[in-house]
């Protein structure tokens, strides 16, 4: 051994920083709203459009709240994850579709009218969901994003674990991986339930 | 078809970078020609196929062909032509091919250009460049393959980020790539010389030429960035210690403190294991840069879609070939030693700690880097590192480097004396003191600051003057003055005009940085601003369309004094195919200042006719720093071109001829 060693040491501890950081998530945020009364709203279902729903409809129940759109490719990564979920957890899943027509970036939104934009977000997320499964209890729209910033939505897909008393108990940034859901949700619900 | 053919292309080259990064070696090792003779060969295929490759993804490019995945997520069939063949490094798959196309192309050169070289030694080189190639292949065909296909095709493609449309991008990744790549060329020749243990003056020589073109390229390369960083983002900032730049600005330090090193190395023999150290540390720093842009560690403006598998690949493709060139160089570096014995004060002493000081620099920039994960990684919480730390930190390492550049080319080899310097260079300090004091009071106002990045600028001017002239007049020999300055080597002029260059950056940063104004103002049309003694008139906005956007483009005249200078067509556009809008400034550049006008948003969604907000910048002397750059840029190609890299080379030429095995 020489003294030329220690940087080979200095080396180790660097990969090793490495390599707990892409364990990380730097978008990762903590959410403000953690811990915090769910923000409340009222937006029409996808379902049933003459239908709305308020988070205090789902008082008194533990529930996920999902935000996704037909536009996001990360959704597709998580929307198996999602389904499985649904047809085994008896867990209310509601889905919040967020900024359908004005996310996309495709359409021109200044020569778009307003019943057009509706029409277009109705049709384009059923559409999806018929072709990729429909994991969710119900779906609201949240056509111009209000309800998404009232939630402080950093990107999408993100999911918010909702506890019987309308407050929000976690939120996940980005897609929900089978880790995600195994170690830190599916817990979450469980002592949450109990 | 030729997606497919593509994709073969990668596979046979990644079995050829295994032949070439195995056989030569071990033919050098063991004293087999033959497998030592594979390595110019293997070179040359892997460069040819690895070529042929990204010419099919080009193809794809061109021909619209939206079955192939990356291309339908990074064209679209509106986009002009050159943004479709700039669009294949667009993304993280492309960006990854055309490192690896310049590797190879690396290679390719050194197979070439060494007829000279010991052929053991070439074998080795070209070998250590086959084993990186081959972590890189392997990387790109096992996470991030170009030419996947998307079944059924998508009739559209997603087009590329508008941010990406503009000519600066065109240039900045191929040019940066070069330069990042190019240190494996001196890794290499650093690993060859360890494995055969000849760490000599001609390894440094050989190594120079190669090294000082990469610290071209990457001076270039980051010089672009920042000047698209300037005009295309609309903030008026030329650097702002994102996580990406850093990864570029760190192999640059650390690359300058190289070629210094390997100067003292060439020349007398020392800090031999101080040059290899600096050698693997550039390109390592490369890789680490690479890691940190693609794995998601880091939140940043550059950061590509990412995918945790391409990071822990990655990672262990760093401790593959960092660590093992570290155990190399730990195992031999105690037989090496530093070479040459030098005095207290010497342009060797001078020069080591220049470099000592550019590698602290270097690594103030890692650590500020890096700190927001250590700190996620602690746990204690989110933090980011910005402008304030840096600004803080760099000033005191950067001063003294500054100072000692005017120092060390009076210092004499092995021994030099402070009272002959200081006599030397006393009437540059004087034209530095008096360019300190009188210039910003000329600029209204006076700042400690101002004065100390002038002084130290007028002061690294001087000296190269001064020195210039006392080595004309030492070597003039009966000649007149001017035909003795034009017969001074390269290597000489050069040096001075980097350090020139240097000094035309430090006054772009330190004006821009006293002097700049701006002003965000609502502007309804008939409305007019002043900025600094230019007057903006605000005409209106008009619509306007470009092959795939539209855009809202405003007028404003321009007049210094009364007097009408020009118009300034700012726009804000819309591509088709992006929800953000992009923000193009229009620019009046000018020798001694930039002025700077960006359309904000209407007030008023709906009336675009109505006012605007609207931001004004007057940028003193912000050029300089571009400038600067392609001085620094020049100096390096002139020294790079000195005669005595050829002449010489042409000498030994029969010497290594053959026998010289190791």
């Amino acid at each position: 051994m020489n003294r030329y060693y220690w940087i080979l040491g200095g080396f180790a501890a660097l990969v090793a920083l490495l390599a707990v950081g892409l364990n990380l998530n730097p978008r990762d945020v903590p959410s403000p709203l953690v811990g915090k009364p769910a923000p409340a709203f009222t937006l029409s279902q996808l379902a049933e459009p003459e239908k709305s729903l308020s988070p205090k409809d789902m008082q008194g129940k533990v529930w996920l709240f999902n935000v996704w759109a037909s536009w996001c490719v990360s959704c597709r990564q998580e929307h198996p994850i999602l389904v499985e979920f649904s047809k085994k957890v008896d867990v209310p899943l509601i889905g919040l579709n967020y900024k359908e027509v004005r996310g996309d970036g495709g359409f021109d939104m200044s020569k778009m009218p307003a019943e057009e934009e509706k029409k277009l977000a109705w049709q384009r997320a059923n559409r999806w969901l018929s072709e990729h499964g429909n994991p969710y209890k119900l779906t609201v729209m949240d056509l111009d994003g209000r309800v998404g910033i009232d939630y402080g939505v950093y990107g999408v897909p993100e999911t918010y674990v909702i506890d019987k008393s309308g407050v929000i108990r976690m939120k996940h940034t980005g897609p929900i991986t089978p880790e995600v859901l195994a170690k830190r949700i599916m817990p979450l619900l469980a002592e949450l339930n109990k | 078809m030729i997606p497919e053919l593509g994709h073969f292309a990668l596979i046979l080259s990644t079995l050829v970078a295994l032949v070439l990064g195995t056989l030569p070696l071990i033919g050098a090792h063991t004293n087999r020609l033959a497998w030592v003779a594979l390595a110019r060969p293997a070179a040359t295929a892997m460069a040819l196929l690895v070529t042929f490759s990204f010419a099919c993804l080009t193809q794809a490019f061109v021909a619209n062909d939206f079955s192939v995945v990356y291309v339908a997520q990074h064209s679209n069939s509106l986009l002009p032509i050159q943004y479709r063949v700039a669009g294949v490094w667009g993304g993280h798959e492309g960006s990854l091919l055309l490192w690896i196309l310049m590797l190879t192309w690396w290679a390719f050169l050194v197979a070439m250009l060494s007829r000279q070289l010991p052929e053991a030694m070439v074998a080795r080189v070209l070998g250590t460049l086959g084993l990186v190639g081959f972590g890189f292949l392997l990387f790109i065909l096992l996470t991030s393959n170009p030419f996947e296909r998307l079944l059924p095709a998508a009739a559209e493609g997603r087009d590329l980020n508008p941010l990406l449309q503009d000519p600066g991008l065109v240039i900045h990744p191929p040019l940066l790539y070069m330069g990042y790549v190019g240190f494996s060329v001196a890794f290499a020749f650093a690993i060859a010389a360890l494995l055969s243990g000849k760490l000599d003056a001609a390894w440094a020589r050989w190594s120079r030429p190669w090294t000082m073109a990469a610290w071209i390229f990457l001076t270039l390369g980051i010089a672009m960035g920042s000047w698209w960083a300037y005009y295309e983002l609309g903030w008026g900032g030329w650097w702002f210690w994102d996580p990406v730049e850093n990864a570029s600005f760190m192999p640059w330090l650390i690359g300058t403190a190289l070629i210094h090193s390997l100067a003292v190395t060439e020349k007398r023999g020392s800090f031999k294991n101080w040059t290899v150290l600096l050698a693997i540390a550039a390109f390592s720093l490369s890789l680490l840069g690479t890691f940190l842009v693609r794995s998601g560690v880091l939140t940043s403006v550059h950061a590509f879609a990412t995918d945790p598998r391409r990071g822990i690949f990655i990672l262990i493709f760093l401790v593959a070939v960092i660590g093992s060139s570290l155990a190399l160089f730990a195992a031999r570096a105690p037989k090496v030693g530093l070479g040459g014995r030098f005095g207290l004060v010497s342009r060797e002493s001078l020069l080591l700690t220049n470099n000592v000081l550019l590698v602290v620099a270097c690594g103030t920039v890692l650590l500020g880097t890096l700190y927001p994960l250590l700190i996620d990684a602690l746990g204690v919480g989110k933090i980011s590192v910005g402008p304030p730390y840096f600004n803080a930190v760099f000033v005191p390492v950067m001063t003294p480097i500054l100072f000692l550049m005017g120092v060390g080319p009076f210092a004499r080899w092995k021994d030099a004396s402070i009272p002959e310097i200081a006599k030397a260079v006393k009437w540059a300090l004087l034209v530095g003191i008096l360019v300190a004091v009188a210039l910003p009071l000329l600029y209204g106002q006076w700042f400690a600051m101002t004065a100390l990045g002038l002084l130290l600028a007028a002061w690294i001017v001087a000296t190269a003057a001064l020195n210039f002239i006392e080595r004309v007049q030492h070597t003039r020999a009966g000649r007149g003055f001017l035909a003795a300055a034009l017969s001074q080597p390269r290597t000489f002029v050069g040096m001075h005009l980097a350090h020139i260059g240097i000094a035309v950056f430090v006054v772009g940063v330190t004006m821009v940085g006293s002097y700049q104004d701006e002003k965000d103002i609502k502007l309804a049309p008939g409305q007019s601003v002043d900025v600094a003694g230019y007057h903006f008139t605000f005409n209106g906005v008009k619509a306007v369309e470009g092959p795939n956007y539209v855009a809202a483009q405003g007028e404003f005249d321009l007049a210094v004094d009364g007097k009408f200078v020009r118009k300034m067509n700012p726009e804000k556009r819309n591509y088709h195919s992006s929800a953000m809008p992009m923000t193009e400034a229009a620019i009046d550049a000018g020798f001694l200042r930039d002025v700077y006008v960006s359309l904000g948003e209407p007030i008023d969604r709906d009336k675009p006719e109505g006012e605007w907000a609207v931001r004004v910048y007057y940028k003193p002397f912000v050029d300089w720093i571009w400038g600067g750059c392609i001085l620094m840029s020049l100096g390096g190609l002139i020294a790079m071109l000195d005669r005595r890299y050829r002449v010489r080379a042409r000498a030994a030429a029969p010497v290594s001829a053959g026998t010289q095995q190791a």
